[in-house]
């Protein structure tokens, strides 16, 4: 983008610290730094740099045009939320309850297209008779799986009441609506961020009104922009990953928080976990809030090797199984979003610190992919800078490579985060040898505490993903493929939906309130918008791969069908009004980047807008 | 006279436009489910109202912009760091509901008597801008009161463009029947200045004016003080949503062939 531009005369402005992105990890940092900043006595930890005479000057940016407008419901057991907030009362984040009762649910395949190994269809016949509703409560929650005590919430909510806390203190600025376009690099070290340029066409040509984004330079820049954020993403290709590390793994959630129909007899704080459908690589989550409201949704892993996998379908399909739908039925849509997750864990750690940044989040690698929680883990990485922050402040010492590390790095390596992240390293490796491999490599893991786990080498999705032909092999010919292939052209529709009806998923029956079509859930439950003058966030790298490419695993995978086939061939259309910003087209696409194999053809950068929920 | 205005301006937040609104009945009176949790933005028709004044001040050098909301403090915190961004203005801050099921009246009160105490406020300079309507609640009744009380008598509604002649007055042109114009003429400041759309587009986002607005604004938002709305005798009795549901359907890159053979069919009935 700005790389292929002449230069042009861009505002400056300093501050003493910038943060990228507002989450549970900023949430952490913030609130730690900003209870820090004044001493007891009224003055000032340190001086400001920026702003001589004042304490240091602290801004976040947002890229959302809300920082409540977050992506999902959790549950966690809040060790590191709960030890930065003792006294705190769930009451006063709306939609937060205790964890009351726990339910891991192996469903059976009640429409006979599910694609089951055999010990899938072993396990669907024994375990048949001891069903209630196609479903088999597991009598036992292992202890890596357990959530309780614990709390579930929504990370729009807390996002909302963390960033109204800390806008109160007056210590910290969080400007949403401010997206970040990259890093500023000298060598390896980081001098601040710059803004995304604004009045300028889709390719990011300068058009009418074009203000170039400003330079915001900082002693500090916190990174904490998730695993898709452009300025983490820069700096994993400026900087490499440490020896052996790797972000080959990814899965996206697809969630959606539902009026439950009255009636309903799940309670507040009830978390139901699934496992085995609609596919077995496709793990379900629901979670009841107060007020007869649920948070729902589906993750698809990127070792699910169906390359038409349709995340929105695969969700109604699994909302519709008979032991949910007998609860969901009558339910009403009320917000829907979609969001990448990095799988890698700490396997996917980046460099954490270098001079004049640190990394925090899940975007750091903090998030456990063992017990499948990074939120509490992201705000615990979060606090554990904040903390070391205010030790250099305090100590007059510079946000150095050798200092962060002293104070930060060490932190980190100490804490339980880092301890249990090691117990859960290889965990999944077992997944990428296959989904039964997969689940008792967990269950080794977990039930050893890490000492015995499945083998398996992680491989990056582009090298995995078959063609269309391979994977159907056996299920639809070639001939009757290229029939949809054609057929699909012609119309400008993706492939998922001609291919699955073809095997036997059954019709989704809309009700216009719970099942709707995937562009009636872009405006009923995501209300999705973009801004005027911001360029196109996602491109494709290199248009002769497009070309080359007879998957398009980005049109199939695409969250909000903002990925559309080209009618002329090639590099597909992308309109930005329809985008929520989950980034898995990064993931999602067969073709890997022409100068970096462990990237793929598709290049996602900062964008603005997306989803305007705050309830998920 | 003088080019030089005091532009106050009123808008407070509603929810955003984009989210499922659910009114309700509630023992206390009719309210939005969940309101609370709702996102907010500035209210449309105040944003255009701000925008415009924010443009007036840029070319009548002296002028000043102050920004007057009776909303959540908490809420509109959040608002403010968006809005911030979009133009240069001096926050001033009534704590209380921005709801739509508040009197008019109280509501004006309120407006007037925090303008009154805006310290360094020039009241034969003042143009009084904000949106002819609510978001939240349609009356457009708002303003006309904020100008009474004020002793402001000249008034326009549904205003469009304003311009300034060289000796001070400001020639309006307002929105009439039928879709057409009306030009007044007055003398000068102070008048009341109901907006409709206006003719400028959204700001972009300017990180500085964010900057520059934040250490003046939030400051001011924290010291707001509660406003009392208690005083109205004024009871809304219940609400309801319309039995008709529009059922929207988006078609892209739909032919204009296409587009007035749909309207014809639909006229036909």
């Amino acid at each position: 983008m700005t790389d292929d531009m002449p230069e042009v005369v861009r505002a400056e402005m300093e501050t003493d610290i910038v943060c990228v992105g507002f989450g549970p990890a900023a949430g952490g940092f913030l609130t730690t730094l900003t209870r820090g900043l004044m001493k007891e006595d009224g003055t000032p930890l340190a001086e400001s740099k920026a702003m001589p005479g004042m304490p240091p000057q602290v801004i976040c940016y947002e890229r959302a045009d809300d920082i409540g407008f977050g992506v999902s419901g959790v549950v966690t057991k809040g060790r590191a939320i709960k030890a930065s907030f003792p006294d705190l009362d769930l009451s006063q984040i709306p939609m937060a309850h205790e964890v009351t009762e726990e339910k891991i649910l192996y469903l059976k395949d009640p429409v006979g297209a599910s694609r089951r190994p055999l010990a899938f269809k072993v396990a669907d016949k024994v375990l048949g008779r001891f069903m209630e509703d196609d479903a088999y409560e597991l009598p036992y929650i292992p202890p890596f799986l357990e959530k309780h005590p614990g709390m579930i919430f929504s990370i729009g909510q807390l996002n909302q009441w963390v960033g109204s806390n800390l806008m109160g203190t007056g210590m910290a600025q969080i400007w949403p609506s401010s997206p970040v376009a990259e890093p500023l690099l000298e060598g390896g070290a980081v001098k601040g961020v710059r803004m995304a340029d604004q009045g300028v066409e889709k390719d990011g040509t300068p058009g009418a009104g074009f203000m170039p984004g400003m330079d915001m330079k900082a002693a500090l820049t916190v990174v904490a922009d998730g695993p898709v954020g452009a300025v983490g993403q820069r700096l994993d290709r400026e900087l490499g990953l440490p020896e052996g590390n790797h972000q080959r793994e990814w899965a996206v959630g697809m969630k959606c928080v539902v009026d439950l129909p009255e009636g309903c007899d799940w309670q507040p704080g009830t978390v139901l976990h699934t496992i085995g459908y609609p596919e077995p690589e496709i793990f379900g989550f629901l979670y009841v809030y107060p007020g007869n409201v649920a948070s729902l949704g589906i993750f698809v892993p990127s070792w699910f090797d169906n390359p038409v996998r349709t995340a929105y379908r695969y969700m109604q399909h699994w909302m519709l199984h008979p032991y949910l739908w007998k609860r969901l039925e009558g339910g009403t849509m009320r917000s829907w979003g979609a969001k990448s997750l990095a799988e890698s864990g700490k396997r996917g750690e980046p460099i954490l610190c270098g001079d004049g940044f640190a990394r925090i989040g899940e975007g750091s690698g903090s998030t456990n992919v063992l017990t499948g929680s990074g939120v509490d883990e992201a705000w615990a990485t979060g606090v554990q800078l904040g903390e070391a922050v205010l030790q250099l402040l305090k100590d007059g010492m510079d946000f150095t490579k050798d200092n962060l590390e002293a104070t930060y790095l060490s932190r980190r390596r100490e804490s339980w985060v880092e301890q249990e992240a090691k117990v859960a390293e290889k965990s999944r490796d077992g997944f990428t040898k296959g989904i039964l491999r997969g689940f008792i490599g967990m269950g080794l893991t977990g039930l050893t505490g890490g000492k015995l786990n499945m083998p398996g080498k992680p491989i990056s999705p582009q090298d995995r993903i078959p063609s269309i032909e391979d994977y159907y092999k056996g299920y639809i010919s070639h001939g009757e493929i290229q029939e949809i292939r054609a057929e699909c052209a012609r119309q400008g529709k993706s492939l998922h939906d001609a291919l699955m009806d073809r095997v036997g998923w059954p019709e989704i029956p809309m009700d216009g309130q719970l099942l709707v079509s995937h562009q009636d859930a872009l405006l009923m439950g995501g209300k999705v918008q973009a801004s005027p003058g911001y360029a196109d966030h996602v491109r494709f790298a290199n248009p002769n791969a497009c070309m080359a490419c007879r998957e398009k695993v980005c049109i199939e995978a695409c969250s909000g069908q903002a990925i559309t086939t080209n009618p002329e061939g090639g590099v597909p259309l992308f309109d930005r009004e329809k985008c929520v910003h989950c980034g898995a087209c990064m993931w999602n696409c067969s073709q890997s980047h022409f100068m970096d194999a462990e990237r793929t053809n598709v290049r996602f950068s900062a964008g603005s807008g997306g989803l305007h929920s705050a309830e998920n | 006279m003088s080019t030089d205005f005091h532009i106050v301006v009123c808008g407070s937040i509603v929810p955003d436009p984009l989210q499922t609104l659910s009114p309700q009945d509630s023992p206390q009176g009719p309210v939005l489910q969940n309101e609370m949790m709702l996102p907010a933005v500035l209210d449309p028709w105040a944003g255009h109202a701000l925008y415009e004044a924010a443009n007036l001040a840029k070319n009548n050098p002296g002028s000043q912009v102050w920004l007057v909301a009776l909303g959540p403090k908490a809420k509109l915190q959040q608002v403010m760091m968006a809005v911030s961004q979009k133009a240069p203005f001096q926050l001033v801050v009534a704590d209380g509901s921005a709801s739509g099921f508040t009197d008019s009246f109280e509501t004006a009160k309120v407006l007037s008597e925090t303008i009154d105490g805006i310290a360094g406020l020039d009241k034969s300079k003042m143009l009084l801008f904000g949106g002819w309507q609510s978001a939240s609640r349609g009356s457009g009744a708002v303003m006309q009161m904020v100008g009474e009380m004020l002793g402001v008598t000249e008034q326009f509604q549904g205003v469009d463009k304003i311009t300034v002649g060289g000796d001070g007055s400001i020639e309006v042109l307002e929105r009439v029947e039928g879709g057409a114009y009306q030009k007044s003429v007055v003398d000068g400041a102070p008048a009341v200045m109901g907006w409709a759309t206006g003719e400028l587009p959204e700001p972009p986002n300017n990180p500085q004016v964010g900057m520059q607005n934040m250490q003046k604004n939030m400051p001011a938002l924290q010291q707001a003080k509660p406003a009392d709305l208690s005083g109205t005798t004024l009871k809304f009795e219940s609400v309801a949503v319309p039995q008709q549901r529009r059922e929207t359907r988006i078609v892209k890159d739909a032919s204009i062939e296409d587009m007035a053979k749909e309207i014809v069919e639909w006229i036909k009935g």
